[in-house]
């Protein structure tokens, strides 16, 4: 390459640089209401951040994109499951791109490194998945919520109670030793202990864990009346294939985490293997409610497969959100305002139940089920609703100011009263 | 061609001094990003290009200095400054202890030694849940009054960065520098010469230590936050990855892989969702037709014109 050429092309090059790298001219009011949705695209969670990114477009596909005579623009960002990525990219989207409003992410760390951004910032941000517990309890951020996330242990409380119903006093728990594995076992075990059961063992594995023998060897002789596990990802796969060439299956009861048992994973097994397992969510694809079929049937349509959660956690994040804009006459540039009507509105119908809304702390309060696995009339299996209690918040029957007071889950505190 | 050189090089740096005036908000945080780990991929050459030895576990050592504050800061509720102070201190200590521990061996031996040092380092960040958040990581680092403001901060790093990058050309251009290059092209010779290798080696580790948990102290001032993904492999690989697109051995190179990584995978992803593939495209061909990294080839082709220049 000779000194021209390579001057021109480096100056070429430059000048792309600056013209890609200049701002977009901050728009007046009346322009698009721009939203920046972040999502592991790539990465360890990047199967479930395409179906959360299915959802949530779904959603204004069915819906249209004008709120109040002004035109929605979604901006989507890939977040790599790294919280440095996602943190750059929020960036971008907030300081280049001027969106008005952030939604995304899936993994606790992304979510946690985005926050801590947009708390600077002011920018409202909305986390459809994002469940570390402390986002809104002890470290709340004023404008960051979950919608319609949930926080981990809130989801598992109920478990816990319904497992108590059953007559189950001991239970052994197995989990992935990360933060989130800790926080969804700590609500379940707490609440299980202080309605009067009792821990038999807790086992911890790490991530990827592809074999669960030396874990599941252990379960027999710890004699529990039910099992609890917290899975996401491949490790639900190999959890629930393994239970089953045990033989554990059908001897003992296995309740898991919504994760576990979720779409993603069983559409990829056999009858055998996760036909009967029991589970919780605030979402089930099976329950049998015309919100949830209509979705179910539009998202199969679509997409030619079951909506996983994060399908429907995307599309109800996009309802959520465009019914809070239509209130407010498109005015997203109003940020206290924009808050305060999520925070104050109900949303009746959602593909994941009625009447979600948010409670003191910015995170919703909604209908958890009880769920089973079953097969569906063409051999597909679903999750299908046994019992359901309405209207959970993340604080259960304690008082929030109480309840913060303890300190958060971790490995080495659980909740367990002895 | 020297002139233009230099004209080139006035030009860049009047650039960079300038960039909180002429970049936008935006860009003007890749920058300052782009400046950090230009350091950090620095204090990886110091070993990988200088002293022949490559290391993957610098992840750690950055992702100590930046917990180490991150800690100071938020739980005991320290100053920034002196939890700086005390972040470098650590750093140093944990890079002392690696270098002990790794500088005997060589080659790939080294490389999966330190490998399995800053896995360490990753597993106790991952589960001491207690103090270092554990996978949530400690959020809410902010910054001291004096350097909160975006652009007083990226003056901040640009003038800590250029002071320690002067560091260590000084150091890399001592004696003691070209002990480490003889180490790098023989130790036994150096040995027979009367070098203490092992000393050497380490004394040139916690150095490099020194500087790279600067990096991950800036970095943590940028981000105000720290999680386990900052001590990583990934971490330790991209550093890694920086200085040899940069060219090992160059020192400034660091920088030019730091900044052609950042910017392109900045604008890529704007295009596509598969920008982590051209990015890994753009390492291969790297690799094939300048495996001496940008810098070096592009002394290379200078260096063959004016040859050319001479013979005519």
């Amino acid at each position: 390459m000779d000194r021209r050429k390579f001057l021109g092309i480096a100056a070429g090059s430059a000048a792309a640089l600056l013209v890609s790298l200049d701002p977009l001219k901050v728009l007046a009011q009346g322009g698009p209401i721009r939203i920046g949705f972040l999502s592991p695209l790539t990465g360890a969670a990047a199967a479930s951040g395409r179906e959360l990114v299915d959802g949530w477009n779904l959603y204004w596909q069915q819906a249209g994109t004008k709120i109040a005579g002004r035109e929605v623009q979604v901006i989507i960002e890939d977040d790599g499951s790294t919280p440095d990525i996602a943190l750059q990219k929020a960036r971008r989207l907030v300081q280049q791109q001027n969106v008005h409003v952030l939604v995304g992410d899936i993994l606790a760390n992304t979510g946690l490194a985005v926050a801590e951004f947009v708390k600077g910032t002011g920018t409202p941000y909305f986390m459809p998945v994002v469940a570390a517990d402390d986002l809104t309890q002890r470290k709340r951020i004023p404008n960051v919520m979950r919608m319609p996330g949930f926080s981990s242990s809130q989801m598992t409380r109920p478990l816990a109670d319904w497992c108590l119903k059953q007559g189950y006093r001991k239970v052994a728990t197995i989990g992935q030793d990360y933060t989130f594995g800790h926080e969804q076992t700590g609500g379940l075990v707490q609440t299980f202990t202080e309605g009067g059961g009792s821990v038999v063992g807790q086992l911890w594995h790490p991530f990827n864990t592809s074999d669960f023998s030396p874990y599941l060897g252990q379960i027999p002789g710890m004699k529990p009346d039910v099992v609890f596990a917290v899975e996401t990802g491949a490790d639900s796969t190999r959890l629930l294939q393994q239970w089953a060439t045990f033989g554990l299956k059908g001897h003992i009861p296995l309740t898991t985490s919504q994760n576990t048992t979720d779409q993603s994973i069983i559409r990829n097994l056999t009858p055998a293997e996760a036909e009967g397992i029991i589970s919780v969510a605030h979402f089930a694809e099976g329950r049998d409610d015309p919100e949830t079929r209509s979705f179910v049937q539009s998202y199969e349509k679509a997409y030619g497969k079951l909506p996983a959660i994060f399908a429907a956690e995307g599309y109800t994040g996009g309802l959520w959100l465009a019914d809070a804009l239509k209130k407010i006459n498109g005015k997203v540039e109003d940020t206290k305002l924009l808050l305060a009507t999520v925070h104050s509105e109900v949303v009746l119908n959602s593909p994941l139940g009625k009447n979600l809304k948010m409670d003191d702390y910015g995170n919703p309060i909604f209908d958890i089920y009880i769920r089973r696995v079953t097969k569906r009339a063409d051999g597909k299996l679903w999750n299908t609703v046994i019992a359901t209690y309405p209207q959970v918040s993340q604080f259960w029957h304690y008082k929030p100011e109480e309840y913060m007071k303890q300190p958060p889950y971790s490995r080495t505190f659980q909740g367990i009263k002895k | 061609m020297r002139l233009l050189l230099r004209a080139l090089l006035i030009a860049f740096f009047a650039f960079v001094i300038a960039v909180p005036f002429v970049l936008p908000m935006y860009p003007e945080t890749l920058a300052t990003e782009a400046l950090i780990l230009g350091l950090f991929a620095m204090s990886i050459d110091i070993l990988a290009g200088v002293a022949g030895r490559v290391p993957l576990g610098h992840g750690a050592i950055f992702g100590v200095g930046a917990y180490v504050v991150a800690y100071h800061v938020t739980v005991s509720g320290g100053s920034a400054w002196i939890g700086m102070l005390l972040g470098i201190a650590t750093s140093a200590v944990v890079a002392a202890l690696f270098g002990a521990l790794a500088v005997r061996t060589t080659g790939v031996y080294f490389l999966l030694l330190t490998l399995a040092e800053g896995m360490i380092v990753w597993g106790i960040c991952y589960r001491w849940t207690s103090v270092t958040g554990a996978e949530n990581g400690i959020r809410g680092v902010a910054r001291p009054a004096l350097i909160s403001d975006p652009h007083i901060f990226y003056y901040f790093v640009l003038l800590t960065v250029m002071m320690a990058a002067f560091l260590i050309w000084r150091l890399v251009h001592s004696p003691f520098g070209q002990a480490l290059r003889g180490i790098s092209e023989s130790s036994s010779r150096m040995r027979t010469l009367g070098y203490n290798v092992p000393l050497t080696l380490t004394i040139a580790f916690t150095l490099s230590g020194v500087f790279a948990g600067l990096a991950g102290i800036l970095f943590v001032l940028l981000n105000n936050f720290v999680s386990p993904s900052n001590v990583s492999l990934d971490q330790s690989t991209q550093g890694l990855l920086m200085v040899i697109l940069g060219g090992a051995g160059t020192l400034w190179g660091g920088f030019v892989g730091s900044a052609v990584i950042i910017v392109l995978s900045n604008l890529v992803s704007a295009y596509t969702e598969r920008w982590s593939m051209i990015l890994g495209l753009m390492f291969i061909v790297t690799m094939l037709f300048a495996s001496e990294g940008l810098i070096g080839k592009a002394k290379a082709l200078v260096g063959a014109r004016s040859a050319g220049r001479k013979t005519v």
